[in-house]
């Protein structure tokens, strides 16, 4: 069963919380409004895919878990 | 928790006004229901925890405050179908098209185009008589000519595109048949100018569109319509006034206008300052709720509209010390013009990147540039979207 891994670059991140509007309860914004994931590690979700497409910054890493291969965002 | 919903009545502060006092009118409620002056009773949302919170929660629906039936201003008809007035995953699905072509990285590559753009309107200005007026000479040219650029539209055909763009957005109050005559007009346009292209494809974000229809089927011919008038009404509006605005509120500040001429490098920073502190339209678009929400410890019923006042997040105590005075070396980073959420603007890196030019330009090309006429004097267009300054007549050099 495929997992993939989330990673967000904080540095990169511009805080338009696309991601949690788009993912709901997949990402979280900490206290400097910067994005991150709620768990890093989860099963394949289109919200999340969605997401990390849509990130104006492209601050958001879609990894597949087992081979680190990036996921097609497309 | 019980809370006295009897509507306020509430008027957004007209263009060149200070802003309405939402304490006051609220009693101190962040989250309160107002009669709007077209009739409409809405929820408004202030503070910058329960602004962000409601743009970014699902639960509150662009698409069912702009579907038929609604209560609806002028643009919002313009809304109804884009990626302005869907919800996701329609909306991510229409966006994701042409996220790519917004995003920090691809933005920064066009910055050079956009300096040179800027360096070619000032030539221009330079070499006419003073006064000059500002928006004719530079800030609608601006940002018409990049987005134009952009999709491949022809900048000889932009002066009849402002005009419908006028009526749609610029009139909260004008008859709607002439909002839809105008809309019809502008939809005709772009379907000629697909055709066109379709037979003529170019390096441009129109020609990808047309091919992500053709070729996989990715949107409908409407949506890729109403796509492309999305784009080019949303890309040169809302900047060309935003500059215009910022230099008023700049000339109002002349000490904090030598700081950016001593120093260039501030120019960023302080475009988040003046992206916070300009105000810049009336009200934001309204969402309405799709079940019962609780926020800012208020319960709003499903089936409400619910409008949230950005300005008042740009300007809470608890996130902007001291937060009504400007000051463009603060960190301001995270005022909340663009929004936020699934509907944060597809154009921000471009509004900043063409600001930043622009007052690199301006400041730097035009010493002592300053109003030729007194403050009061200057007309804003008629309607309640955005302030829209009809001509900005200054000066340079010595006084």
């Amino acid at each position: 069963m495929t997992r993939w891994k989330i990673s967000v670059d904080k540095h990169v991140c511009i805080s338009s919380a696309m991601c949690v509007a788009i993912a709901p309860g997949r990402f979280v914004l900490d206290g400097q409004q910067r994005s991150g994931p709620v768990e890093a590690d989860i099963d394949p979700d289109e919200e999340v895919r969605d997401a990390a497409a849509s990130c104006p910054s492209e601050a958001i890493s879609l990894v597949d878990a087992d081979t680190g291969q990036p996921v097609d965002l497309d | 928790m019980t809370v006295d919903s009897s509507p306020v009545k509430f008027t957004p502060a007209l263009p060149g006004q200070p802003a309405a006092d939402i304490g006051a009118i609220s009693g101190d409620r962040p989250v309160f229901r107002a009669e709007l002056p077209d009739g409409r009773i809405v929820w408004l949302v202030s503070g910058y925890e329960n602004v962000r919170q409601m743009i970014t929660d699902r639960r509150f629906s662009r698409a069912l405050a702009v579907a038929p039936g609604q209560a609806r201003p002028g643009a919002e008809m313009f809304a109804a179908g884009s990626i302005n007035g869907l919800d996701p995953p329609e909306q991510t699905r229409l966006r994701k098209l042409v996220a790519s072509a917004f995003t920090v990285r691809r933005v920064e590559a066009l910055r050079p185009r956009v300096a040179s753009i800027v360096n070619e309107l000032i030539d221009a200005v330079l070499d006419r008589p003073q006064p000059v007026d500002l928006v004719a000479g530079f800030s609608l040219p601006l940002p018409s000519q990049v987005i134009c650029e952009m999709l491949g539209v022809p900048a000889a055909d932009l002066e009849q595109f402002h005009a419908w763009s006028d009526v749609i957005i610029g009139d909260w109050q004008r008859d709607s048949d002439e909002i839809m005559t105008a809309l019809a007009e502008l939809y005709g346009y772009f379907g000629a100018l697909i055709e066109s292209k379709r037979a003529q494809p170019a390096d441009d974000l129109m020609s990808a569109l047309i091919a992500a229809r053709d070729d996989a089927d990715r949107l409908s011919e409407e949506e890729l319509t109403v796509m492309c008038c999305t784009l080019l009404v949303g890309g040169h509006e809302t900047t060309a006034n935003h500059i215009n605005l910022s230099l008023l509120l700049l000339f109002d500040h002349p000490d904090e206008l030598a700081k950016l001429r001593g120093d260039p490098e501030l120019i960023p920073g302080a475009v988040e300052e003046l992206l916070r502190c300009v105000r810049l339209g009336s009200l934001l678009p309204a969402r309405m709720t799709k079940e019962d929400v609780t926020i800012g410890g208020v319960t709003i019923p499903a089936g409400e509209q619910v409008i949230a006042l950005t300005s008042t997040a740009n300007k809470d105590p608890s996130v902007f010390s001291d937060p009504d005075r400007f000051d463009v070396t603060r960190d301001a980073a995270n005022h909340m013009t663009f929004g936020a959420g699934a509907h944060h603007c597809i154009g921000a890196q471009l509004a900043r990147v063409e600001l930043q030019e622009a007052f690199r330009g301006l400041i730097g090309r035009l010493p002592g540039l300053r109003l030729a006429v007194p403050a009061s004097e200057l007309e804003f267009k008629p309607g309640m979207v955005i302030h829209s300054l009809r001509e900005l007549p200054v000066r340079w050099g010595e006084p």
